[in-house]
């Protein structure tokens, strides 16, 4: 098998979670796009692992895992506040920074 | 276990095929469903077949860890953060934010362009290490992550222990109603 | 030598103890921290001067192999300096650990990050050049960081860490510790009894240690570390009273004109390392491959254009100078130390350290006109002529500033290394001895900076007078104050020009400048000093910890110049000739090609002329009352309206910025949209048309065909941006988060063109 087809596969996810990030107006689908670009680096991190015959790759995708944990967590409640403050989680209409 | 006597490996190849159509077909799916219920359900199924590539690439441990905890914990996590902000369940227009279509679209085509430009100029045919290697061999064992992340990353393992409980403290307070 | 690394190390930790335990501690306790650490840092940098010194008077020994485990410099540095236990928390437990793992297992791919200060010496990785006999070449040592990808060469690229010790950071080292802690002292009496007290003396500390640290580099990645912390420290000095809404904009209008650099010198140094092969961000491997010959020209020439957008930005050149002015709402020992001496100064530092790759880039030796020296000349007669309207004697000082700050960034165009940074060290002193004497005098007058409140302060503050009087000589270049003899050699040094001939246009910017200087300074010091006070506060002299920094400051803005005398009248004392030109300017990987010129006496005296009659003329205006017959001039005479119109003009830009501001502004929410309108709008409609206008002046002067179309085009292109750019803040994350990854993207993009063009 080719290291590539396992970096191209990442490349399209995470093409895949950016485009979910910048269109979604939920901010739970925003956080799901978020995953989706996690997912693609651990798939690269374990391929190159694979690739350079090396535990490093695996150790960081460990790594990596608990962090999307930590990351879902926070911004799950981060969302909930914006929800409980506005009745709604339509990331769109959190324009206060407006110029 | 030895993964394959040939250099092709046509089995894997095959497999690698399928499993990858599937998961960018979720995917696609995760990011234009107009069901925030059905996005969980296909996220489950990226996550799946991401951890099904795991395998392919011979590290067994990070594939089941990626069915416990992704699977087992973050989806659900999702589908809670679903139900507490009342989403709707059904079919709901308004899930995109339908002028930022093409600007997304055109990013992603563009990054992908890019990112696909370099891998191919720079990996070109660089072909894994798979064929006829152990996982011991290829330094992959569970026994061998473990030595990894308990003495070279001992600290970094640590300090991903702290921030967990540094976010989880974050997210009661955060959510906490009071 | 090898051990510089403490003296950065040092100031750090004294930022981290007074943070620590400041609150704590009376006022003079935390001051004390501040000033014990800057103390034995400046005693660290004259060892480590005076060892240079020897390094390259000696021409026996020790200069074939530099290497970081020379033991004939460690002794001294390490003598009384125990490891503090800030200094030890500093060196988080983690990464000497993590180190122990990488000597007993061999290099990890990835080790954590450590810095400089938490390295045991044990384990460097030396670097020593192959050295010949004639040059010295610089002490440098690095550790590996981390190591990366694959270079050109098939190496992982190592991403190092460490210093670079030469003459020129030598001599940083010491004007920079030398300055910050006279401003420290100052600062004790200034800031007696402030608010924030402990934040102002943790952030001297950390501005200290961050110049320090830039300064020391051996790398541009690092460099770069330095630079952004320099700037974030000056973001939290200028609006250190924050809650004035003025200071926090001066603050915010700073750091995001310095970010538009920064770009600049981001890219510069992505641009630079693929030039030269991507294997290293190391100083000396740049300047090499600079001066190697096979160097692609095209890209040194975009990579240094790109540095000099930093340069621009940090250094206050035109067009981005704007955010200097306004700076001065930080305290005023704060504008002596960063908005004069030292870290404005970080982009003059920037080009003379990588000066090869400008050398090559912009073709210094085989021109008469570029880029770098035009905007240095261009700079220098906008900020002289602006400090002529100021009425705030800070902003007058701080327009000088950028004047001079014009005239270092020339003489480097030119080709007048030495002259440059000399400039750079002797306006250091005289510049901060003006500043602390600005607030000596509002520490006096109820801390108004208003000249017309000024007047008759020369006997009721005599030293601050004095040491006021004797910079405000060496700022005008007269003979034989410092200003004079690094200024001169400037002149003469554009006048000489490299190769190609002379620097025409430099030399008459520079002479105009030199005559604008002395009018300009000698109009503040008699609206400060002389006739009658009109304020309402009762001055007297500030005590004596404000008024020793001043005096020593001036001693070193008289005798400073003896350095680089370009006579052998002080030979007597050990300083030839040139003393300053042999011990700072490079001989190894520099320029071989370039000429130093020699002293001029035409232009010295042309230049000493223009300044006495400068100061004569603004003396005898304001003095002997020939103000009224002049003043009848302004309206009638074409010529003698020049002036007075600059005064109307500078009023109608405030009408100008008001009036936009408000057109704009009208209902819409703040946050960024004011981000966007006061400092991305201001700055640069404020700098196409502030530069319109005072182009309209200098018209008369200089060549107007070229400074006019370059400076209306950089209005109306800035216009119409400056109109782009609002639109684009919607306050949407999603819309930001899509300019983000488009322009990532096109950076993405741009570099693997370039990457593919130097392969190719």
């Amino acid at each position: 098998m080719l290291l590539n087809q396992f970096l191209l596969l990442g490349a399209v996810l995470f093409c895949i979670g950016v485009y979910g990030v910048l269109v979604r107006r939920n901010g739970v689908m925003v956080l799901m796009s978020i995953e989706l670009i996690l997912n693609a680096v651990n798939i690269n991190l374990v391929a190159f692992g694979t690739h350079l015959q090396q535990a490093t790759g695996q150790a960081f995708a460990l790594f990596v895992i608990p962090i999307a944990a930590a990351e879902v967590a926070v911004g799950l409640a981060i969302v909930l506040m914006i929800y409980r403050n506005r009745r709604s989680i339509d990331v769109d209409s959190l324009d206060e920074m407006k110029g | 276990m030895i993964l394959a006597d040939s250099g092709l490996m046509v089995a894997q190849n095959i497999g690698f095929a399928v499993i990858a159509f599937m998961i960018v077909g979720a995917a696609i799916r995760v990011v234009t469903t107009d069901n925030v219920m059905h996005a969980a359900l296909y996220l489950v199924m990226v996550l799946a077949g991401v951890a099904a590539q795991y395998i392919l690439l011979a590290a067994e441990f990070i594939a089941i860890v990626q069915v416990i905890v992704y699977i087992g914990a973050i989806v659900v996590l999702f589908l809670f953060g679903i139900m507490l902000t009342e989403a709707k369940l059904g079919k709901s227009d308004d899930l995109d934010n339908k002028p930022m279509r093409p600007v997304a679209i055109a990013v992603a085509v563009a990054l992908l362009g890019l990112l696909a430009y370099s891998l191919v100029d720079y990996y070109g045919d660089d072909q894994l290490a798979l064929a006829g290697q152990t996982t011991a061999e290829l330094g992959q064992t569970t026994a061998q992550v473990a030595d990894s992340v308990f003495i070279t990353y001992l600290i970094p393992f640590e300090v991903v222990g702290v921030l967990l409980l540094v976010a989880l403290t974050g997210a009661i307070v955060l959510a906490r109603r009071d | 030598m090898t051990n510089v690394w403490i003296i950065p190390a040092i100031m750090a930790g004294s930022f981290l103890a007074i943070l620590a335990v400041g609150k704590r501690l009376p006022e003079m306790g935390r001051a004390a921290i501040g000033i014990a650490a800057v103390a034995v840092c400046f005693v660290l940098s004259c060892i480590v001067a005076f060892g240079w010194v020897e390094r390259v008077n000696d021409h026996s020994d020790g200069r074939e192999v530099v290497a970081c485990g020379n033991e004939q410099f460690q002794e001294p540095l390490y003598v009384g300096l125990e490891m503090s236990p800030e200094l030890e928390a500093e060196t988080e437990a983690s990464l000497e650990e993590s180190l122990e793992e990488q000597s007993l297992e061999g290099a990890a791919p990835l080790s954590v990050g450590e810095n400089a200060a938490s390295a045991p010496a044990t384990s460097p990785a030396a670097f020593a050049a192959d050295y010949d006999d004639g040059p010295t070449p610089p002490i440098v040592c690095s550790l590996t960081w981390f190591e990366s990808g694959m270079g050109a060469d098939g190496n992982a690229i190592s991403f190092e860490i460490g210093t670079y010790v030469d003459g020129l950071s030598v001599m940083m080292l010491f004007t920079v510790t030398l300055i910050s802690l006279l401003v420290h002292v100052f600062s004790t009496a200034y800031l007696h009894g402030d608010r924030r007290h402990t934040h102002y003396f943790a952030f001297l500390s950390l501005f200290t240690a961050a110049m320090l640290f830039y300064v020391l580099s051996s790398n541009t990645l690092q460099m770069l570390v330095g630079w952004e912390l320099v700037g974030v420290c000056s973001f939290g000095l200028i609006g250190h009273w924050w809650e004035e809404r003025k200071n926090s904009d001066a603050a915010l209008k700073a750091f995001m004109t310095n970010r538009v650099g920064d770009m600049g010198l981001l890219i510069g140094i992505i641009l630079l390392f693929f030039a030269a092969g991507s294997t290293s961000f190391s100083v000396l491997h740049l300047n090499e491959y600079a001066l190697s010959g096979e160097a692609n020209t095209t890209l040194l020439l975009i990579g240094s254009l790109c540095l000099f957008a930093g340069v621009t930005s940090k250094s206050g050149q035109f067009p981005l100078h704007t955010w200097l002015p306004d700076a001065m709402a930080g305290p005023t020992p704060v504008s002596a130390l960063i908005h004069a001496a030292t870290m404005v100064v970080a982009g003059v530092y920037l080009i003379a350290r990588l000066y090869p790759v400008f050398w090559s880039g912009l073709e210094i030796g085989g021109s008469q006109i570029h880029y770098v020296a035009l905007i240095g000349g261009l700079t220098t007669l906008v900020g002289a002529s602006l400090a002529f309207v100021q009425t705030d004697l800070k902003k007058v000082l701080a327009y000088s500033t950028i004047s001079q700050l014009g005239f270092m960034v020339m003489a480097l165009g030119v080709g007048a290394w030495t002259a440059g940074v000399f400039h750079l060290f002797t306006h250091a002193f005289f510049k901060a001895a003006l500043f602390l004497g600005a607030g000596s005098v509002s520490h006096a007058c109820h801390h108004t900076f208003d000249m017309r409140e000024m007047g008759g302060l020369r006997k009721k503050m005599p030293i601050t007078h004095g040491t006021f009087l004797i910079c405000t000589f060496a700022l005008a270049g007269i003979v034989p104050f410092a200003g004079f003899w690094s200024k001169d050699e400037i002149l003469a040094g554009a006048a000489a020009g490299q190769g190609a001939g002379a620097y025409h246009l430099m030399l008459g910017m520079g002479l105009i400048t030199a005559f604008l200087t002395a009018a300009y300074m000698g109009r503040a010091y008699w609206m400060t000093f002389w006739g009658e006070y009109r304020g309402h506060a009762h001055p007297h002299e500030s005590p004596k910890v404000m008024t020793v920094p001043l005096i020593i400051l001036s001693v070193f803005a008289t005798f400073a110049g003896i350095i680089n005398f370009p006579f052998y009248w002080f030979n007597g004392v050990g300083i030839g000739a040139h003393w300053f030109e042999d011990m700072v300017q490079p001989t190894f990987l520099f320029p071989p090609e370039l000429v130093v010129a020699d002293f001029n006496y035409w232009i010295a005296g042309l230049s000493v002329l223009l300044a006495v009659g400068g100061i004569a003329l603004s003396f005898s205006y304001y003095q002997y009352d020939l103000g009224k017959g002049l003043r009848g001039l302004t309206q009638r005479n074409a010529v003698a309206g020049a002036g007075y119109r600059l005064l109307e003009n500078k009023y109608y830009l405030d009408a100008i910025y008001d009036g936009l501001g408000e057109a704009m502004r009208g209902g819409i929410a703040r946050g960024s949209y004011w981000v966007n309108q006061n400092i991305i709008d201001k700055i640069v409609d404020g700098a196409g048309v502030g530069a319109r206008e005072v182009g309209k002046v200098t018209y008369r002067y200089v060549d107007q065909g070229v400074v006019d179309t370059i400076v209306n085009s950089t209005g109306t292109a800035s216009n119409e941006s400056g109109d782009a750019f609002r639109k684009v803040q919607t306050g949407k994350v999603q819309h930001y988060g899509a300019l983000l990854f488009g322009s990532a993207v096109l950076l993405g993009i741009v570099f693997v063109i370039v990457q593919a063009i130097v392969n190719s």
